[in-house]
């Protein structure tokens, strides 16, 4: 299939209420032509509403939608020429692969000879030549995902937009797919908006990712600035593992427990000074410091001692109870010399940050107004 | 889960053939182990309740070819005239006719009325759906008989006792609860989902349930088309307040018949309606078996 002419995406001020609920809250997001945009949140949080307000199914209380220059607010779905893969693929069973992958050129009064070559260049865009007079019920998971998304594409839609796809498959063949999709999209070039909850397929596809929680939109970046500088404790939370410990502002330096703590130079959202500023310790970025190691003083320091760990595998993790009270857990690849090295149950260690890796995060919620978030997704801020 | 057991009475009835029926008391039922001795009451109220429900329905057929004059069960000889004079008077022409036209009329108004009502309660995102719900299934609720006795008189002001109209009319809405209920049912296990991507792909609201809903609910909207039927020409007490010579029904002519001559010719039409009523459902269990297979 050929590349696709995309289109960019305009969002402003979208506002959906179901009763006294807002399901999107005043929603403002550009897509950029061309871009794999994620929309990322927790079930309920609205980002499955704002792909229903694209695809036409949801008509918001207020805002406005462009598709390029053109406001669609008010088209109805079969007029936005907009590509949909929903959760449960939404295969037609009543037809063949072939009839449902050509269903959206049938409707277009498109010629029969055309529909049949057009349709075995989508199968083949899709790996699944030969597949036409297939029974849907005869196809696998990931063969079902395929056609879904052949039909999806075939009448080169320059905007597709993707609901959890992958979340009916099992792991294995939902990672293929992950790389598989960002081929197709790569080979295409469609604007797409994809929805997950899952952060780790969001950070594996995403040029972009939205954070969405009760109906706002937290954070827009790139997947690296979302892990390593998240907007607010939601995002440090939602997206890997954190946990966050307070900062005390002293003579305009953040502090730890009195100690003055060393951080990144550079992002523009370490706000060092800003009171309430919470320090993230992710387990992968802390290491079990010895005075042997050579940069000893690039490193922010914490004292603690050893609970219990866990074997995963590939990786084992120690949980670390610090002097305040704060649990942590470390995380270490499992090499036979780690393993050995590990500190025992009930010692006494000191953990490193590196001070690259240390970054604050504002202790408010991004979203104004909506401080009850801190409660439920702060863990590890103790009072 | 019973390839087990099954598995087993194959072997056991080879080996040790002489005690069969011995061994098949003392074998597990179902998977709880039950034995069929003490499944041995369950069994006799089985066939109890399925005599019950059968007899009375077969009773007439043996009565339809009585040479008598009167209704007697068993028959003392036998004979095919009560067919002949079933067929070769007009009066119960006529009735059939009217039962046949009202229910086929029935099924028209009933059914896409019914799928148009299921499909907009279904999607319908209104608190009040419910209670509309419960207005269109009412007259399954109210006693028949004042339906009809309400019919009447509406229809006195409205002119239309006594006609086609009014008859198609009354049963439509006699229909209409128990094929509402059948498409909705059928409506709950579709994926709505199939015709929003339907309507993504390119086709209106209209188009996409046509071309992607109808199709896959056709068997709901079918077994609604066929109670609609069978509500219109079983039903005989509003029959009986509306309409009169000319336009009365089958059933209802077989209910005055039976009140004022007991003959033999209304078994005749029993046995008839029971024989079309069977093969209609005989032929939509094997249709409907065959289309699934094939989906």
């Amino acid at each position: 299939m050929q590349r696709i002419d995309a289109l960019p995406i305009h969002i402003r001020a979208v506002t959906k209420t179901y009763g006294a609920v807002y399901a999107l809250d005043g929603v403002d997001l550009e897509v950029r032509s061309g871009e794999f945009l994620t929309l990322l949140g927790p079930s309920g949080s609205g980002k499955t509403t704002l792909l229903m307000v694209l695809a036409g199914f949801t008509r918001p209380d207020a805002g406005s939608l462009k598709f390029g220059d053109a406001e669609v607010i008010r088209m109805p779905p079969h007029r936005r020429e907009v590509g949909m893969v929903f959760q449960n693929y939404a295969l037609f069973p009543h037809l063949d692969v072939a009839a449902n992958i050509g269903f959206p050129l049938k409707l277009r009064g498109i010629d029969k000879n055309d529909i049949h070559a057009r349709v075995e260049s989508a199968l083949a865009t899709v790996q699944l030549q030969g597949f036409g007079d297939r029974r849907i019920h005869q196809l696998s998971g990931g063969q079902k995902q395929r056609v879904a998304l052949a039909r999806a594409i075939i009448f080169e839609p320059r905007i597709l937009l993707m609901d959890e796809p992958l979340s009916a498959l099992d792991k294995k063949l939902r990672e293929h797919m992950q790389i598989e999709l960002r081929r197709l999209h790569e080979q295409l070039g469609m604007t797409t908006v994809y929805v997950t909850h899952d952060q780790r397929e969001a950070l594996t596809m995403s040029d972009r990712i939205a954070v969405i929680n009760h109906g706002r939109l937290i954070q827009l970046d790139d997947p690296r600035a979302i892990y390593d500088h998240p907007a607010d404790p939601f995002v440090a939370n939602f997206i890997g593992e954190s946990v966050l410990l307070p900062v005390e502002i002293i003579d305009g330096k953040p502090c730890y427990r009195g100690r003055p703590l060393q951080v990144a130079a550079g992002h523009a959202r370490d706000d060092k000074t800003t009171p309430g500023a919470l320090l993230m310790l992710r387990p992968e970025r802390l290491v079990f410091m010895d005075d042997a190691r050579a940069d000893a003083a690039a490193y922010n320091r914490f004292d603690g001692v050893v609970g219990h760990a866990v074997y995963q595998g590939e990786n084992f993790v120690t949980y670390i109870t610090l002097d305040d009270g704060h649990e942590v857990a470390v995380r270490s690849v499992s090499r036979k010399q780690s393993l050995a090295a590990a500190p025992p149950p009930g010692s006494t260690v000191t953990l490193g940050l590196h001070r690259d890796e240390t970054a604050l995060i504002p202790g408010h919620t991004a979203a104004a107004g909506n401080n009850n978030n801190d409660a439920e997704t702060n863990r590890g801020h103790k009072p | 889960m019973n390839t087990a057991p099954r598995y087993m009475a194959g072997r056991m009835s080879g080996r040790i053939s002489g005690r069969f029926s011995g061994s098949w008391l003392s074998r597990p039922a179902s998977d709880t182990q039950v034995t069929h001795r003490g499944r041995l009451w369950l069994y006799a109220l089985a066939a109890l309740i399925m005599i019950f429900l059968v007899v009375p329905t077969l009773i007439v057929i043996p009565m339809s070819f009585s040479g008598s004059q009167y209704l007697e069960f068993p028959p003392r000889d036998w004979s095919m005239r009560w067919y002949d004079n079933y067929l070769q008077t007009s009066e119960w022409m006529t009735a059939t006719w009217v039962s046949i036209k009202a229910a086929v009329l029935t099924v028209l108004v009933v059914t896409p009325l019914a799928t148009m009502a299921a499909y907009g309660l279904y999607v319908s995102q209104l608190k009040a759906a419910r209670y509309v719900f419960i207005l269109l299934i009412t007259p399954m609720m109210v006693p028949v008989i004042l339906i009809a006795i309400g019919v009447f008189f509406a229809y006195t002001r409205l002119r239309l006792n006594n006609t086609m109209l009014g008859l198609v009319l009354a049963h439509s809405a006699l229909a209409l609860p128990l094929c509402l209920i059948v498409i909705s049912a059928g409506l709950k296990s579709y994926d709505m989902n199939q015709e929003r991507v339907a309507r993504s792909l390119g086709a209106s609201r209209l188009r996409a349930f046509m071309v992607i809903t109808l199709p896959q609910i056709r068997f709901s909207v079918i077994t609604g088309a066929l109670l609609a039927f069978i509500v219109s020409f079983d039903e005989v007490i509003v029959a009986l307040f509306i309409t009169g010579s000319g336009m009365s029904t089958i059933t209802r002519s077989m209910f005055l018949a039976l009140r004022d001559q007991i003959d033999p010719t209304i078994a005749a039409i029993s046995t008839i309606l029971i024989l079309i009523t069977t093969a209609a459902l005989v032929a939509a269990q094997i249709f409907g078996r065959t289309a699934q297979k094939k989906s």
